[in-house]
């Protein structure tokens, strides 16, 4: 039987590891993918709680979080496509057009 | 036997996590990341959640890696340009660091509290997840539910209008 601490820890660590790859990539789709990958971890600690308590009410909490999930990931990738055509880079150093 | 496959499966989500943040190519990112996705389906089996592996590998695995590799392959961006600073390299990596330090803290001084549920493997193999999660979700979440369907309309539809050719 694998404690509850286990299922925590390595969701601890995929979302450090997504933390880190958010803030040290420049490329905005490998941006968005790892928001992907710390939803993810967020979703590991749903489920394993859901388990060790014996309540159905986190997986139904994780089923939203993959819906908003979806829409993010056709409404950012939509933009990255636009972005794109106006500079021909989708590099977050690029958009800079709001900064002052 | 069960904590062996757990700790396999566990490093080889932490592995193929690190390639995602750590290959030059975006597309080799996005295998990496759809390897992760997988690993956690599997956790989810573990955990007595079948319904939730299935459309882990159905939505993300499936759909929205689909999308990512999609556009991955429409722009073409092979490489990451050169000039990103060395102290977003250093400052990220050490507020990663700060962020797992800290969590794992609160962790190993916490401990599960709470009513335990009247879900249990028994009642899980006998009715079956899907129909508890259907039954769930249909009575005391309906509301969210519906509210989901107009947020997934409301996203088809600025997709659609931001990638017409005159915005």
């Amino acid at each position: 039987m694998v404690s509850l601490n286990s299922y925590l820890i390595l969701s601890a660590l995929l979302f450090a590891i997504g933390t880190v790859g958010v803030l040290t990539r420049r490329n905005a789709i490998v941006i968005f993918m790892c928001v992907e990958l710390m939803l993810n971890a967020v979703n590991l600690t749903f489920i394993a709680f859901s388990k060790f308590l014996g309540n159905l009410d986190g997986q139904i909490f994780v089923l939203f979080v993959m819906t908003v999930a979806a829409a993010e990931a056709a409404v950012g990738l939509a933009l990255m496509i636009a972005f794109y055509k106006n500079r021909e880079s989708i590099d977050v150093e690029d958009m800079n057009m709001m900064k002052w | 036997m069960e904590t062996l496959f757990f700790l396999i499966v566990a490093a080889i989500a932490v592995i193929s996590s690190i390639l995602v943040i750590t290959n030059k190519n975006p597309l080799n990112s996005a295998l990496s990341l759809i390897m992760t996705f997988f690993c956690l389906a599997t956790l989810y089996v573990m955990l007595e959640a079948p319904f939730m592996a299935a459309i882990q590998i159905i939505v993300y695995a499936g759909a929205i890696m689909v999308l990512f590799v999609f556009v991955i392959m429409l722009l073409n961006v092979r490489t990451e340009s050169a000039r990103r600073g060395k102290h977003a390299l250093f400052l990220g990596t050490m507020t990663g660091l700060l962020l797992l330090i800290q969590t794992w803290y609160t962790i190993g001084r916490g401990s599960v509290a709470g009513m335990k549920g009247p879900v249990d493997s028994a009642l899980i193999s006998k009715v079956g997840h899907t129909e508890l999660i259907g039954k769930s979700l249909f009575t005391d979440f309906l509301l969210p539910f519906e509210i989901t369907s107009i947020l997934l309309l409301a996203a088809m539809v600025g997709a659609v209008i931001l990638s017409k050719k005159k915005l």
